[in-house]
């Protein structure tokens, strides 16, 4: 047990050590840490009263002003500053990206390992359903679920978990299938281990490198489609994320008073998290398959 | 190989390609199928009573509501309901939209061709101009153009789409002027044929534009890795060792074999003509079936968001199986699959 654990330590070293020699992994790890940061330290960045209309009133907060007039971003159509709305946006963006994610790898992994592990019949069954969800338009199955479902952040999660799974399980299913085929697994089972404990001890840790990869992959689009399904009207009204930002700056007429304080920041924050996602993704890709190099 | 041989595994291979055709236009159907069943159970979990919905806040007698839901099959078992739905959808009676009260089918049909042509000229620029950057790019592989073109994509790549086309409405259309901010048409215009089509283009420069540099970066990115994969590969060796320039070498031999998957995107990317350009639609008010989608949402307008997504799937479904067959012509290999 503990040599399997020294050895699991000695590998995420290795990998590490890797990560670290490239430059396009250490920026996105950057810019990543600095958003996450800002979204953990929000409190501290920006008062999250900033964030009624009634207080911004009350304070005496101009309209629409611009940044020079209103540090350090600005105002909106409601006299909220533009900075407290981008600080505690970068909150829900990121949570919803992330636990989207985590609800896609884990569905598509679950599948992915019991089509791949179990095969046969629940394999046919399974890949079936798999090719139906893909064959369906991922965005448009999203909108028609959140417009059911209603405005929540918990909504947004599970529509995007529940429509971008099917890529992860068939690229788990065909890891499975080759590792399936190596000796140690004939090894375990001919020493009497039953079907839990090999997936848990040989095949488990021998995908999890590419879960991850992919993982960190998907986050970008978790984030996009978070961002496109909030503009479209279907955000949570009471957690704007960056996305929803954008829907009331657009709805409110920011775009013809060159209003670019409002609907700036939200975009480049997108933005900079997405390819921060993009770049790590790509490394951890490249360490996992030597072969890819450079790409 | 004799004569007669080649003969029969041409024959054979022909044979095996009608083979691999029908499954696939099978499976393509029963694709349809699954999607008219998740749409009918889907909307039926929300949409208990559709004819209350329809005429909700309006003085309409409960013996005239009553007669509605007989007249659409509304009292009968959800089995029977689905059968209707079915034969209804084939006769593409989609039902009614809450917002218009107009056919959803007759409000749909119109938004087609706007969205058509937007999302046709862009889809059809994305992929020439970003297959083009991706050939540069992996020909010179590691030098100034493939850096610049790679970052470059990476980053249209990675921005929302729409937020892309606010920047470009505020900076061409609000700030430079140089550009409508929206529509399709002047409004209160009358024009008629070149004026008319002039236009529309006129209109459609700036969302066109948008959706290309949006859609750029997938063909660059898919095009260059699979040009290093050819790249590798023995027979271009050959083809240099036999003395041909550079430039026949990348265009007769390496990039004719890199292009198969950028075939598939295309074919696959222009199923989602249809759904692909949402909100960007809405961004320049474009009245293509995206924006048709938007105002659904807003509604919420069930039946309208019901008949969408029909289509968009059904468009879906049709490409792919033109992607499965031009990929089996393309590529003989994929016979054996």
């Amino acid at each position: 047990m503990s040599l399997a654990m020294q050895r699991r330590r000695a590998t995420a070293g290795r990998v590490w050590k890797q990560f670290r020699g490239s430059r396009q992994g250490m920026i996105g790890l950057s810019v990543l840490a600095i958003f996450i940061m800002m979204a953990l330290a929000a409190p501290l960045l920006a008062d999250v009263r900033e964030l009624s209309p009634v207080y911004a009133r009350a304070a005496g907060n101009p309209q629409w002003a611009p940044p020079g007039e209103f540090p350090p971003l600005g105002t909106d159509f409601i006299r909220r500053s533009v900075w407290a709305q981008f600080v505690w946006g970068s909150r829900v963006s990121l949570f919803v990206g992330l636990a989207a994610t985590v609800l896609t790898i884990l569905i598509g992994s679950i599948v992915g390992i019991l089509s791949g592990f179990v095969g046969g019949r629940t394999d046919a069954i399974l890949m079936r359903v798999t090719e139906w969800f893909l064959v369906i338009p991922f965005l448009p199955l999203a909108i028609v679920l959140a417009s059911i479902l209603g405005r929540s952040v918990w909504n947004i999660i599970f529509v995007i978990g529940i429509t971008s799974w099917p890529s992860t399980a068939r690229l788990v299913r065909a890891q499975v299938l080759t590792v399936k085929q190596r000796l140690f697994v004939d090894r375990a089972r001919s020493l009497g281990g039953g079907g839990t404990h090999i997936v848990g001890h040989h095949i488990l840790p021998n995908v999890s490198g590419l879960i991850l990869a992919n993982a960190t992959l998907a986050v970008p689009i978790s984030i996009l489609t978070e961002t496109t399904l909030s503009f479209l009207g279907l955000g949570d009204p009471t957690a704007a994320s960056w996305g929803k930002m954008l829907e009331e700056a657009f709805v409110n007429g920011a775009m013809t008073r060159n209003a670019w304080w409002y609907f700036m920041p939200p975009g480049l924050g997108i933005l900079a998290v997405v390819l921060a996602f993009t770049l790590i993704g790509r490394t951890l890709e490249e360490i996992a398959n030597p072969r890819l190099g450079g790409r | 190989m004799s004569g007669s041989d080649r003969l029969t595994s041409e024959h054979a291979r022909r044979r095996g390609r009608r083979r691999l055709i029908l499954r696939k236009v099978l499976g393509s159907i029963l694709t349809l199928i699954f999607v008219l069943v998740f749409n009918f159970f889907l909307f039926r979990v929300v949409q208990t009573d559709p004819i209350g919905s329809l005429f909700r806040g309006r003085n309409v007698p409960a013996e005239t509501l009553e007669n509605l839901r007989t007249s659409f099959g509304l009292d009968k078992p959800i089995g029977t309901q689905f059968l209707f739905y079915l034969k209804e959808t084939a006769q593409l009676n989609l039902g009614i939209s809450y917002q218009t009260r107009q056919s959803v089918w007759d409000e749909i049909v119109v938004a087609i061709p706007p969205t058509v042509a937007l999302v046709g000229v862009s889809a059809v620029l994305s992929a020439v101009i970003g297959t083009l950057g991706g050939v540069i790019a992996a020909w010179r592989r590691n030098t100034w153009k493939d850096q610049s073109i790679t970052s470059g994509t990476m980053v249209f790549y990675s921005m929302p789409d729409f937020w892309l086309g606010m920047i470009m409405l505020v900076l061409f259309g609000v700030v430079l002027g140089w550009f409508p901010v929206g529509g399709m048409t002047d409004a209160g215009s009358n024009e008629t044929g070149l004026a008319l089509l002039l236009d529309e283009l006129y209109h459609m420069f700036l969302p066109a534009l948008t959706l290309t540099l949006a859609y750029l970066g997938e063909y660059t990115l898919v095009t260059r890795s699979s040009l290093l994969d050819v790249m590798g590969e023995d027979y271009l060796t050959v083809a240099r060792a036999k003395g041909l320039r550079d430039v026949v070498v990348r265009n007769r031999h390496a990039v004719p074999n890199a292009l198969l998957p950028v075939v598939t995107l295309t074919a696959i990317n222009f199923g989602f003509v249809l759904s692909g350009a949402i909100a960007v639609e809405t961004v320049f008010s474009w009245p293509g079936l995206g924006k048709a989608t938007a105002d659904a949402i807003r509604g919420p307008d069930l039946p309208m968001l019901q008949g969408l997504f029909l289509l968009f799937s059904a468009a879906v479904i049709f490409f792919n199986l033109i992607a499965d067959i031009t990929y089996s012509w393309l590529d003989p290999r994929v016979e054996e699959i």
